[in-house]
């Protein structure tokens, strides 16, 4: 029994800690709580959808996928060519996401291939894959488009004629998908208020009493996050998903199965960096400018750190962990600049804190995951040789 | 014959190779300067080949690539910056020994001559134990992590570096040519270490040419500064490496990164041959990193050392290791090819192109050459 309690807070202490951390870093921020609800609401909103693309290579053994960075990029590149074709709202959505499809899957057929060739080291691999694609990547977006790649929009290219601009704005499909069914959460009271001023009929108002403030919901936006959830774990349980979840246990054991291991990482891989693409244009849209050449990369590292503080492994992942991690890594990032400002008069130093706690969190989740792995392998030798408790 | 080449050298070395090659035969054409191209390029060699070496232990144990070679770079740092801050004091206490034990050539005058020296070498001091304690940490964490170092290195790497941002606003530094000059603390971003110990090795016995060469209708200004005293530096720093890695400890943790299991066997003690490895790979970067301010002039902080491990991984690799081989020749010949396109792309492509496109080259260069090492077969 106290095992057991051991056991539930020892798998779930990271997302622990973050409450707590949490629960000092509130206050001391002083935000209201609509506010911090409302934006909440909004990066789960812009955040959960790439987060959740991480889940089929997890299940598949594969780690975590950092090369879902070379979706990102598919997606805009997309992005970049509705923008310049000015083709707005959801048809422009759409379209951004029809033309990053073949290039997510090219490379995530890429990237599969390659981490096949180095199994047992997909994470790092993928990892510096990344780099390199976005080496490649940069080469597109800052050389050949406006010079082999048509761009005519003189809004989107340098002054010297080719090349895209640094921050491209994407005003054409900002918040098209968040604000597609328009939503508002507020009391009885400012309903009342908010449709003296507005009129009725335009908003879909969600009255909750006792409740402060006045709070958009992007409903759109949640429903194909929900749709996303439902697939997965319909996916989960078919030939494709049982297949990929025997090859998570044991490479070998799948192979004697009759499992086309390689083939089925390949698979795993590319609907993980499709799906990133989806993600990131969903995240942009919400953002409403493109940082041409730093957004993909934020987005790699922000939802790893997200779901391993949700309490998801190196090993296994959740679409529980997904919320939790997009709720607890955004609160403190939404908190920490202020509390460090208040706590200490600096607001950098709550910028580097959190930075410093991304990449931490990554850093002890890798080692616990590592260590746990070495040590059951250790006790498998240890059974074979029948050598209980011995150390050699 | 040339099969059998290439295959041992591999595509990407070979064409990487001839990349550097077709630079170097192109520079003149278009009136790039290839004397300065070339100082330019033994300059960044003197600057970076150390934390390079740092790669050497690590591999040849079997930790993998040293991704967390910041670490090693935050002591040497802590060790630059320390160096400033306490210069005064290290130079009085020394004149205070000097007299107090009678030493005749530490007087005031040899103080001032040799402040510089001096201040640089007190850096090194003071990032040696640092890297020294840091570095068994972090081979103590990697013991335990066997098989995914690599991945947890850049990760430790990382965290260090973003924990560093914090302390370097927040470490009690007084020193006013160091921290922001409104709010009276906190360090700045970026130091100059002029009047400290800047170009102390590039200085020492360098070779200055000045001369005009003509090359067919063209004279070209021939300036030369070969910087010497960071190229010995350098030799000594190697040679120490290649000394060490020819002891008893040095082959016995050759024998673990080749065969952990039959080192083993034969009385090794594994996890402390791979903790002495990290120890020294940390020391190495933090030693590296100083070398590589004195030269450049400026201490970065905060984010500077970020993604300084890749090039130097790459380095390596594009010099011929393995992810579990390397010797003291892939360094050098390694970091003198990463270095020479990182000198040349910019020049050549700027006179060919009338743009600059050495960073997406050098993005490419290096992160293929680490992809394509990730991706060969290692015995196991």
């Amino acid at each position: 029994m106290i095992r057991k309690l051991f056991d539930i807070i020892a798998n779930n202490a990271v997302p622990a800690v973050f409450i707590i951390i949490s629960a000092f870093a509130i206050p001391l921020s002083g935000f209201s709580a609509s506010y911090l609800v409302q934006e909440l609401l909004t990066r789960i909103g812009r955040n959960s959808f790439l987060i959740l693309s991480l889940l089929i290579p997890i299940m598949a053994g594969m780690g975590l996928n950092f090369g879902m960075v070379l979706g990102a990029m598919a997606g805009q590149i997309g992005l970049l060519l509705i923008c310049d074709w000015g083709i707005v709202g959801i048809p422009g959505m759409v379209l951004a996401c029809l033309i990053g499809t073949p290039i997510a899957i090219v490379l995530g057929i890429f990237c599969g291939h390659i981490l096949n060739r180095a199994k047992g080291r997909e994470m790092v691999t993928s990892y510096i894959l990344g780099f390199f694609i976005n080496g490649v990547y940069q080469m597109v977006v800052l050389y050949l488009m406006g010079w082999i790649i048509p761009i005519t929009n003189p809004n989107l290219l340098l002054s010297r004629g080719y090349g895209v601009r640094n921050a491209v704005s994407l005003s054409g499909i900002r918040a098209v998908l968040d604000n597609l069914i328009p939503t508002i959460i507020t009391n009885p009271e400012g309903a009342k208020q908010f449709l003296n001023i507005n009129g009725s009929g335009s908003f879909l108002l969600l009255q909750l009493p006792f409740f402060d403030g006045a709070i958009r919901l992007p409903l759109a936006t949640f429903i194909i996050i929900a749709l996303f959830c439902v697939f997965i774990i319909w996916f989960r349980k078919t030939k494709l998903g049982q297949d990929m979840r025997a090859i998570g246990q044991s490479q070998s054991v799948a192979d004697s199965a009759g499992i086309p291991v390689n083939r089925t990482r390949i698979i795993a891989i590319v609907i993980s960096t499709v799906l990133a693409c989806y993600g990131q244009i969903i995240y942009l849209q919400n953002m409403g400018t493109l940082n041409t050449y730093n957004s993909h990369d934020q987005a790699g590292m922000f939802s790893i750190a997200a779901l391993l503080i949700g309490g998801a492994s190196v090993s296994k992942a959740t679409i529980t962990n997904v919320f939790v991690g997009v709720v607890l890594f955004h609160l403190m990032f939404i908190v920490a600049p202020m509390a460090g400002k208040n706590l200490i008069g600096e607001a950098q130093i709550g910028e580097y804190f959190r930075v410093f706690v991304s990449y931490g969190i990554i850093a002890i989740a890798l080692v616990l995951h590592a260590w746990k792995r070495n040590r059951e392998r250790e006790a498998a030798r240890r059974s074979l040789r029948g050598n209980k408790g011995g150390n050699a | 014959m040339i099969k059998n080449f290439i295959k041992n050298a591999g595509w990407p070395r070979i064409i990487i190779a001839l990349f550097l090659l077709a630079l170097f035969i192109t520079a003149p054409f278009v009136g790039v300067n290839v004397f300065t191209s070339f100082n330019n390029t033994v300059v960044r060699f003197g600057m970076n080949g150390i934390m390079v070496l740092a790669m050497i232990p690590m591999v040849q144990a079997g930790c993998g690539l040293n991704f967390g070679l910041p670490l090693g770079i935050i002591a040497g740092l802590l060790g630059a910056t320390l160096s400033i801050e306490l210069n005064t004091e290290i130079l009085a206490k020394l004149a205070e020994l000097g007299e107090q034990y009678k030493i005749s050539w530490l007087t005031q005058e040899f103080l001032t001559t040799y402040r510089e020296p001096i201040g640089f070498a007190s850096a090194i001091i003071i990032a040696i134990p640092v890297a020294a304690v840091l570095g068994w940490l972090y081979g103590k964490l990697l013991n335990r992590v066997k098989g995914d170092e690599m991945m947890i290195a850049t990760y430790v790497g990382f965290s260090s570096v973003s924990f560093m941002c914090i302390a370097w606003l927040l470490l009690p530094y007084k020193h006013p040519t160091m921290v922001w000059g409104y709010a009276g603390r906190g360090l700045r971003t970026t130091i100059s270490v002029e009047g400290y110990w800047l170009h102390v090795l590039n200085d020492w016995l360098a070779l200055k040419f000045e001369d005009t060469v003509k090359i067919g209708d063209k004279v070209l200004d021939v300036n030369l500064a070969i910087p010497t005293g960071m190229l010995i530096f350098f030799a000594i720093i190697a040679f120490i490496v290649w000394i060490f890695m020819r002891t008893k400890t040095g082959t016995a943790m050759t024998a673990v990164g080749s065969n952990p299991e039959f080192a083993r066997a034969s009385g090794v003690n594994v996890d402390k041959m791979r903790t002495i490895s990290v120890v020294m790979s940390t020391i190495l970067g933090a030693i590296g990193i100083i070398v590589y301010e004195q030269s450049f002039g400026f201490i970065q902080l905060y984010m500077g050392p970020f993604y300084m491990a890749l090039p130097a991984v790459a380095s390596i690799l594009l010099g011929g290791a393995s992810v579990n081989k390397a010797t003291i020749l892939n360094v050098i010949i390694g970091t003198f090819l990463f270095q020479g396109i990182l000198t040349m792309t910019p020049t050549v492509f700027n006179s060919v192109f009338q743009t600059d496109m050495s960073e997406v080259i050098r993005l490419i260069v290096s992160n293929g050459m680490i992809l394509y090492a990730l991706t060969r077969k290692v015995r196991a």
